[in-house]
Formats: C-alpha cells, structure tokens, sequence
C-alpha cells in the first residue's frame, strides 16, 4: 500500500501565532504527524490555538529536567522540528538546533522568527503587522499623497510559503543524501523575495519604489471603480487594445474605442484621470456582480471587491471547488476554514479532521510513541512534566 | 556553485513554459538547485518587454523584471505550437521531471501536450499549471490581472483607509508572487509523493486561491465568529471610539507602529520607557494603562494624547535611529522601509543578504537579494543571470539532443527555435 505523500513524517511544531502555525499547517494537511507542544499556562497564539485541523496536541514542560529528557527522546522519533521563538529563545532552552541533533543527526530543524537567527537585529520580536513595513510593502502600497498603506499582516502569510518549501526541499535533500540540516529562516527576507523587481531598480537604476495607487504602468483603465450599494467596488483591468475595443462595446460606446483621446495605450495613460471618471460614470449605477460578469463575457479581467462575507456564502468559483473545508467531528463541532496548501494534486486529495484539545494526544505520544507505562505517565502529570 | 548533489533539487530538470504569472515558480526550483530550462517563443517571451528596465532603456535583454524572475534558469527558444516544436519539446519531457505553465485550462490538451500526454511519454512527469481561476469551476476561462485578483480575493477591501477607495499594491504583481511560491510548493510536494508512489500528477494553482489565502486567519474569523463584514481602517484592531493612528512620520519617512490593548501580547511600555529616557513622555503617556479594560472606549480627544507626544517623539528620529532604537528598548516598532533603505539595514549586512550576480554582457554587476532560507546542508542560492534569449539553443539542441547546426538552421529559418 502506498504511503500518501508526507504519510510517515513526524513534525515537533513549537510554533505560535500565524507564521509558524501556518507552516506546519503545510505539513499537516500533506499528512505529516505535526504534534504541538504546549503546556496548560503557555498559549499557543491565536493560529497555533484552538483544534487545529490535522495537528495533534501533547502538553510537555521541556523547561523542566525530566520534561527536556522526555522531549528529546520524542524528537529521536522525530522527522522535523519547526519553532518560531525569537531567535535564541529555545537555544536556551537545550532544544536549539544544536542539542537536537546530538539526540537525532538527521533532524531537520527549521527556526523563523522577524529577522533571522543571527545578526544585531536576531533576538528582535515583533508581528507581521510591523515587519511588513520593514520588508518595503507598506511603502509601495496605498496612495501617493497619502501615508504607506496598511496591509494588515500581510508577510505573516507570504513567509509560511517559503519556510513550507524549505523543509520539503531538506525532506527530499534527506530521502537522497541521508543529511538533516538547520533551515535559517526570517520573515524579512521571505517577503522580500516578492519585492526583487523593485529591488534591482534600485540597485541598477538607483530609483526608489514609491505607491501609485491603483495605477500600472502599462494598463488603463486600471483601477476600481464604485458600484450600487455601500463601498461596493469592481476591478477593472485592461491592457491590450483588444481588451479595449471588447470594453467600448460593453459600456455601449464602441466609439468610444477609436477616440483619439484613448485610442492607443500611450493615449488613455495620458488621460487617465479623465478615463477614470468616464468608467466610474458607467459602474456607479450598475451592480457589482453584473459588471464583472459583463467584463469577463466579453475577455476583459474584471473582478469584484469581495468581502468576507460574499467570499465565504457566495461566490461561485470557491464553491464550485469547494475551496472552504467543513468539516464535522463525532460530537457534531462543525468548523469551516481555507485550506492550509493552495494547490491540488490530480491523485492525491488533501485529507482532514479536527485536531486535537491542547494535551488530546498525550496518550498516544506517551504511550505509543514512547513506551511510558500508565504509571510513569501518571507520574509525569504529578510532577507537572505533563502539564 | 552548488554542485547537484549538495542541493536539495539538483538532480532534477523543470521546462518553464511559464509567463509572467508562473516565473518565480521555475526561478525558485532554480535557485534550489534543479536544472530549470525557461521555453521561450521564438524571439522571446512577453514577459521581457514588463519593465522596469536596466538604465531605462526599454529592450527584451534589459528587463529587470526578467532578471529578477529568472535567475538560475538556461534558456531555449521553442515554438510548441508547430508540429517540429512540439516533437522537440515531447523529447525534452522524456529528461524532465516537471513541467511548469501558466496558460488559459485546456491549451495544453488541445496541442496535445496536456497531462495525459505528457504522462504517456513520461509516467513520473509532474505538470505545474498556475492559472488565474484554476482548472476547474465556473470562472476557469476567465482572465485575471494583478488588480482582479486581490479585488476578488477580498484583500484589497481591507488594504488602505476608510475614506479611500481600496488599493492593491504597486509594482509587481504580487499576485503571481503568491501563486508561483504555491506552484514550486505543490511541485515539491509532488516530487515527494512520486518518491513514494513512482507516479507523477498535475498540480493545480489557482492565482485566485493563493491570494485568498492572505490575511484569513483575521479577515474570515471576522465573519464566521462574528458576523462582522470586515473593512479598511479597522486594522484588525476592532470597533473602537477612537482611531489609532498605524502610520507615523518621521524624520525622514514613516514608521508602523499603533498601540494596542493586550499588553502581555502587544507590549506598548517599552516605547514609553524610551520615551522617557530622552524626556519625550508626557505625564498622560506615562501613566497610561495598557491594560485598561475600556482600551477601545477611549474618546479621541483622550486618545490624541497619548498619540500627540508620541508623533513628536518620532519626528525627532531617522528611519534608521527608529530601528535601531526598537531592537534596543525591544520596541514593536518597525521603519517603513524603501528599497533604498534595506541596502543599509544592519542585519541584512551582517547576514551577508545581498548577492552579486555578474551580467557580463553588460559589462555589469548587479546587487541581488539573497535566498528565502539559510540551509546549512543544501544552500538555496542564484546560480546564474537570467538567460538571454535563446542563449542555451547549443547546448541543448546541439549537444544533448545532437541535432546537426545545418537542421537547427532549418527550424531557425522556419520560425521554430
């Protein structure tokens, strides 16, 4: 019987918050065995909290003697370890990289944290809502007689992509050669991989990226435009003059296609603002939805502004796929939610179930797992070892 | 240079049928070691003519869009659409492990080198498709743009303020940033799963999803748990009497900093203590209490106090003083930071971040952002410049392949390489 993809991987996720929880994430809906540890007093961070889908739970307080032993001889039977403590945190601890593979050569071990893990800047702790000033996308984003645009927690969701793919790499480095390794991993420099274009015109060109609001160099009308309702909006993108003329023909004004004034790209950049106006004057008094089927009938990119509220009830591309999982466990808990992996596989479906209560596994890692008695475990808990 | 067997990709071959959308997928199985072959069309790809360009000068060999999508990658010219192309490109499937493309579903089948053909000349071939929608549902024909799909995604109703319309962000699309790290996860993925299985498959990505996945673990909770449509200008921070400022100026540019509520969780204190220590508190900000149970009570005439003071303070610094100050007083502050300024970021120096990546035929060095990850065992590292168009043509036609210079000559003439 074939195993299914990460079937047989053990991950030891001592992760927190959105980073981290959402790597493991990776390895979990993959099939990996991601067990967290966490203790009755420590939280797991709003990510790492709650069932978490396909994760199991052990509660273990490694920062006593007896709990450190213990977790060394989980990650002895361990494939992965991933923690996104500031940097040097756990190295204190004696469950760094370098403790753990005394106990597991081939361990791979991926830590994350702001700004990686050496450096002036490593130990420094902070959220994703900060870092992405840092990583240069606050500057780029918004409008430009305005102030950098917020965009919430943006790199908390790119850097989780590039951690995921560092640890499948080292997997398949491993399945060759053998060897683990310490993946060096910070949120900085992840985001930044999405910033290179604008990173080589300043290096080669000496020009600094600044927000242009909704505008691309090469594309008009670009923008969103207002709808019928309250601060409903459509995206509309055209960028070649065929777009352009299949546009003309959908607002009615197919002469509109041959006005000197926007005949040619060079002509609709130039006045943009004007076109701006002409396209909102035709959207303000159309529904959303109809506009963007509109668009899309005649091959012009066109989209809505969905909010969370249509994206998860209505639209009809996410449920055709049925993107949003819903899952139901044996005490009727139904939880819906977005999946950890953006793609599908053509022959290998993503399984899940509702993880574990924090401590819902300790049985079966203790026990299973580790070969503790009924007694040793029972004493363990008396201890607080198993907190 | 990493050798094949010291990365963690080396021994594997991608062909790259991939336009703008799916470059960074076959530039990150590059820099992770595999043997990436970028197919362009005769004469060269679109996504070349995307700028900006090196010295402004618009032409196919000086994107720096290209550059910087196309690291690590050779390239050949190849049009898979003529009968001589697609014989040439099914030979090359038979030493490729995967393939990757971003075309409208259904091209690839119609010229006969979809999934089901690919896997009859190759079992194990793996085909990455990134496509706007998807492969299938309702809207899988539909075209996407950068815009369209953060508008659909839902992202871009909570990017930007209140007031303003909402706004994406500028340059690059960030939208196939997204999508392509997917498409080079899913192909990773795949490689294991066939390690296992000795069978190959289709990955599928869809831009749409890969941008839908930014920011849900705040924007669905919102109405899931709380029936709440999210929108600009809460910042994730909830209704409150007051608006927090999430955006200071200084000296010279802006800082990201707001306070919050949850002291043990978003510490505030450690700004007041630096405040303090160069006289910039105000007896309001330091008595303030974090902790305050009516946090998002405060009136905005109370709230102005705390943020008065505390604008002052930030107008008295540099971008560079407020960094280097936050990692000091452990305050989590950070500089928004322009492409300018991370060429002088401290930590990005002493992690020896910037690489150089010789452009010989510009007589060049150009100064490259380094890897997403630090691997002590398998490096990820630019290997070598974006290829030139056709630059590879030799190399794999002529010496791999063994086609003679006279029968290259005839594609050449035919429109074919």
């Amino acid at each position: 019987m074939p195993k299914k993809l990460l079937e047989g991987i053990r991950v030891i996720d001592m992760t927190v918050w959105f980073t981290g929880p959402l790597t493991t994430q990776v390895l979990a809906d993959c099939g990996a065995e991601v067990i967290r540890l966490g203790t009755s007093t420590r939280t797991q961070g709003a990510g790492g909290g709650g069932r978490a889908i396909n994760k199991k739970s052990i509660t273990l307080n490694f920062r006593s003697p007896r709990g450190l032993e213990l977790a060394y001889k989980l990650v002895a039977k361990s494939d992965v370890v991933v923690e996104n403590h500031a940097a040097g945190t756990l190295t204190r601890r004696g469950m760094g990289y370098d403790s753990l593979k005394k106990v597991k050569p081939d361990i791979i071990y991926l830590s994350t944290c702001m700004q990686g893990q050496t450096g002036p800047y490593a130990a420094h702790a902070a959220f994703g809502h900060m870092l992405t000033a840092l990583s240069g996308f606050n500057q780029i984003a918004g409008w430009p007689d305005k102030e950098p645009g917020w965009l919430a927690a943006y790199t908390d969701f790119v850097a989780p992509r590039f951690h995921a793919i560092s640890i499948l790499g080292a997997l398949e480095y491993r399945r060759r050669t053998g060897q683990g390794q310490y993946l060096d991993c910070s949120q900085n420099e992840s985001g930044m991989q999405c910033m290179v274009p604008a990173i080589l015109d300043y290096t080669a060109n000496g020009r600094v990226a600044e927000r242009m609001g909704n505008k691309c160099p090469y594309a008009a009308p670009h923008n969103v435009y207002p709808c019928t309702g309250n601060d409903m909006w459509v995206a509309i993108s055209v960028f070649t003059d065929a777009e352009w003329k299949s546009f003309c023909k959908v607002i009615g004004s197919p002469k509109l296609a041959t006005d000197p004034k926007f005949a040619t790209l060079l002509a609709r950049k130039a006045n943009e603002g004007e076109l701006d106006k002409l396209v909102s004057e035709w959207t303000k008094t159309r529904d959303q939805v109809d506009v963007m089927n509109l668009m899309q009938a005649a091959g012009v990119p066109a989209g809505l502004c969905e909010t969370n509220e249509y994206q998860m009830e209505v639209d009809p591309q996410l449920k055709a796929r049925k993107y949003f999982y819903e899952i139901t466990d044996s005490e009727g808990e139904t939880q819906r939610g977005n999946p950890g992996v953006q793609f599908t596989l053509s022959k290998t479906p993503i399984e899940r179930h509702i993880g574990s209560e924090m401590g819902g596994d300790n049985e079966y890692v203790y026990k299973e797992v580790l070969g503790l008695s009924d007694a040793e475990i029972a004493q363990l808990m008396e201890e607080k070892v198993i907190d | 240079m990493v050798s094949k067997n010291e990365s963690m990709l080396g021994p594997y071959r991608v062909l790259d049928l991939t336009d703008e959308k799916g470059l960074l997928c076959g530039k990150m199985l590059g820099d992770m070691g595999a043997d990436v072959i970028k197919v362009e069309k005769p004469g060269g790809d679109l996504a070349r003519s995307i700028g900006p360009f090196y010295h402004d000068e618009p032409h196919p060999e000086k994107s720096l869009f290209w550059f910087a999508m196309n690291t690590s990658k050779r390239g050949i010219t190849l049009d898979i659409e003529t009968a001589d192309g697609k014989a040439l490109f099914k030979t090359l499937v038979k030493t490729t492990d995967f393939v990757i493309e971003s075309e409208q579903p259904g091209y690839l089948d119609k010229l006969g080198l979809g999934y089901k053909d690919l896997e009859k000349i190759n079992p194990g071939i793996i085909l990455v498709s990134i496509t706007p929608f998807g492969q299938t549902g309702p809207y899988k024909d539909w075209k996407t743009s950068d815009i369209v799909a953060w508008a659909m995604a839902g992202e871009m109703y909570m990017w930007g303020e209140a007031s303003d319309p909402p706004v994406r962000i500028s340059g690059a699309s960030q939208a196939y940033m997204c999508a392509g790290a997917d498409g080079c996860m899913g192909a990773v993925t795949a490689l294991l799963h066939r390690s296992i299985s000795g069978e190959g498959q289709q990955v599928d990505i869809s831009v749409y999803e890969s941008c839908v996945q930014i920011d849900t673990s705040n924007r669905l909770p919102a109405w899931q748990m709380r029936g709440t449509v999210a929108r600009r200008g809460g910042g994730g921070m909830g209704p409150a009497k007051h608006v927090s400022r999430k955006m200071y100026r200084c000296k010279d540019g802006w800082v990201n900093w707001s306070y919050r509520a949850n002291p043990a969780v978003w510490p505030s204190k450690p700004l007041v203590n630096w405040m303090e220590a160069e006289g910039a508190s105000t007896p309001y900000v330091s008595n303030f209490d974090f902790a305050r149970p009516d946090f998002n009570q405060v009136l905005q005439d109370e709230w102005n106090q705390l943020e008065e003071p505390t604008a002052k303070f930030f107008m008295s610094k540099t971008k560079a003083e407020l960094l280097d100050g936050a990692i000091k007083w452990g305050v989590m502050l950070y500089p928004v930071s322009t492409t300018a300024d991370m060429m002088g970021n401290p930590q990005l120096i002493a992690r020896d971040f910037w690489k150089q990546i010789k452009h010989t035929e510009l007589k060049t060095t150009i100064t490259y952002p380094g890897p997403f990850v630090i691997a002590s065992g398998s490096p990820v590292a630019i290997s070598r410049r974006a290829p030139l168009i056709g630059e590879h043509n030799a190399e794999i036609y002529e010496k791999e392949l063994g086609y003679s210079k006279e029968q290259l000559a005839v594609l050449k003439e035919g429109g074919i390489i």
